[in-house]
């Protein structure tokens, strides 16, 4: 496998952290409440931990000088290979732990396969990953029940979020060229071998939230090949901003 | 970022490595927190590595300098370098860290049963740091920093911090 397709490969997976992160750090300081606010930027900092360390592998697989900070804030948007699901914008509470739902249920089944991957660097950041998204998930999937199975508002705002989200589910599964090399080689993960699993424990939280599971069949991909939602050209203004602006800046 | 299965640490570099401290939880040293995961002297220059508790632990950086600094005021010159795995687990904070951490007033993890429990809110198990008292109730998953719950007890209303146990 060339180091070009695993650096691909890896921005497939490093990008959804990163991107998903910067929109929950957007939130810091708006959550709801106080622990609702921590929370989001405790998730966050658990995203951005993991988006380093696949950085700073890419960083050394690139050479040439290559660091962790321009592979965040100097690529272009085609070159961000993080699904739609993740660079949707934050509307209300209701949407933004819908969102983290669909991708906390994925992160995780995906991490428990990539700790077995033949690399050993990816192997590792994802057994470290592991504990941090379990504790994801219950947040999300807990705050799932209790809205759902909360008042008539809350229930109906998280159902309108369930059904606005569900068209960006079915892109997790999707293999790009780059994917499938990294398959057969045995270090990256077979994406679609986990889709059974997934929609079962969606549907089985979704239920159990008395919320109805949308039964539309139209989805919408392009963020895994790098084309993205209108959204996520505000979204990278605002991430590389600095950089762009004052270039090679340090805190 | 490399891996580094066994813990290897000469004795004669801990009585530095125990004057650094967590900056976020100044009590325990970094070696009760059992993050340093080799320590040696390699041609006149101690090399170090430590593992983050979690992945974006922005307490890392700052154990890092006070590492290096630490050992600079021995004249000593130091390197320090990030490894992943094996993975931290709560296992590695000594009996000793335990202690200061209760006495901190940040309630020392519970084993991986007993904190599933506890952090599902299906049994009162967390004994409050201030009365002892475990009549005391989970406010939130996640506390002041990526390590901690956020925990009230119900007997003397103090609110403290969990110790998450992450295995």
């Amino acid at each position: 496998m060339k180091n070009e397709n695993l650096i691909q490969y890896i921005y497939g997976i490093a990008d959804n952290a990163l991107i998903l992160g910067q929109r929950l750090s957007e939130l810091c300081g708006h959550g709801p409440n106080l622990e609702t606010d921590i929370a989001g930027t405790n998730m966050a900092l658990d995203l951005l931990g993991q988006t380093r360390s696949y950085y700073q592998y890419v960083a050394q697989l690139s050479g040439e000088g290559t660091t962790e900070d321009d592979i965040a804030f100097l690529r272009t948007e085609r070159q961000y290979k993080n699904v739609l699901l993740v660079e949707q914008p934050n509307t209300h509470f209701g949407y933004v732990i819908t969102r983290q739902f669909f991708y906390d249920v994925f992160h995780l089944l995906l991490l428990q396969e990539l700790q077995n991957s033949k690399d050993e660097t990816l192997a590792a950041i994802a057994k470290k990953g592991i504990k941090e998204v379990s504790y994801h998930q219950r947040f999300s999937s807990d705050w799932i029940k209790r809205l759902g199975d909360g008042t008539e508002v809350s229930h109906s705002k998280v159902q309108e979020a369930v059904d606005n989200l569900w068209k960006f589910t079915d892109e997790l599964f999707h293999t790009t060229e780059d994917d499938k090399v990294a398959i057969k080689s045995g270090i990256g993960v077979d994406v679609t071998q986990l889709k059974s699993a997934y929609y079962e424990k969606i549907k089985a939280i979704l239920e159990e939230a008395t919320l109805n599971i949308p039964d539309h069949k139209w989805f919408r991909k392009g963020g895994k090949e790098g084309i993205h939602s209108e959204h996520m050209g505000y979204l990278l203004s605002d991430l590389q901003y600095m950089q762009r602006t004052y270039p090679d800046m340090k805190w | 970022m490399t891996i580094e299965l066994e813990q290897h640490i000469d004795p004669t570099l801990i009585p530095i490595l125990e004057k650094v401290h967590d900056p976020e939880i100044p009590v325990l040293s970094i070696m009760d927190m059992g993050v340093v995961r080799f320590a040696e002297v390699v041609n006149d220059i101690v090399l170090v590595k430590i593992t983050p508790t979690y992945s974006g632990c922005p307490a890392m950086d700052v154990m890092g300098e006070d590492i290096i600094s630490a050992f600079a005021k021995q004249n000593m010159k130091a390197e320090v370098s990030l490894v992943l795995s094996p993975a931290w687990t709560t296992d590695w904070i000594t009996e000793r860290g335990r202690k200061a951490l209760e006495k901190y007033g940040i309630a020392a993890p519970l084993g991986e049963d007993l904190d599933k429990e506890a952090l599902l809110g299906n049994k009162k198990i967390v004994k409050c740091t201030q009365c002892g008292s475990t009549n005391t109730k989970l406010v939130s998953q996640f506390g002041s920093t990526a390590c901690k719950a956020l925990f009230q007890c119900e007997d003397c209303l103090e609110p403290f911090d969990y110790f998450k146990c992450l295995k």
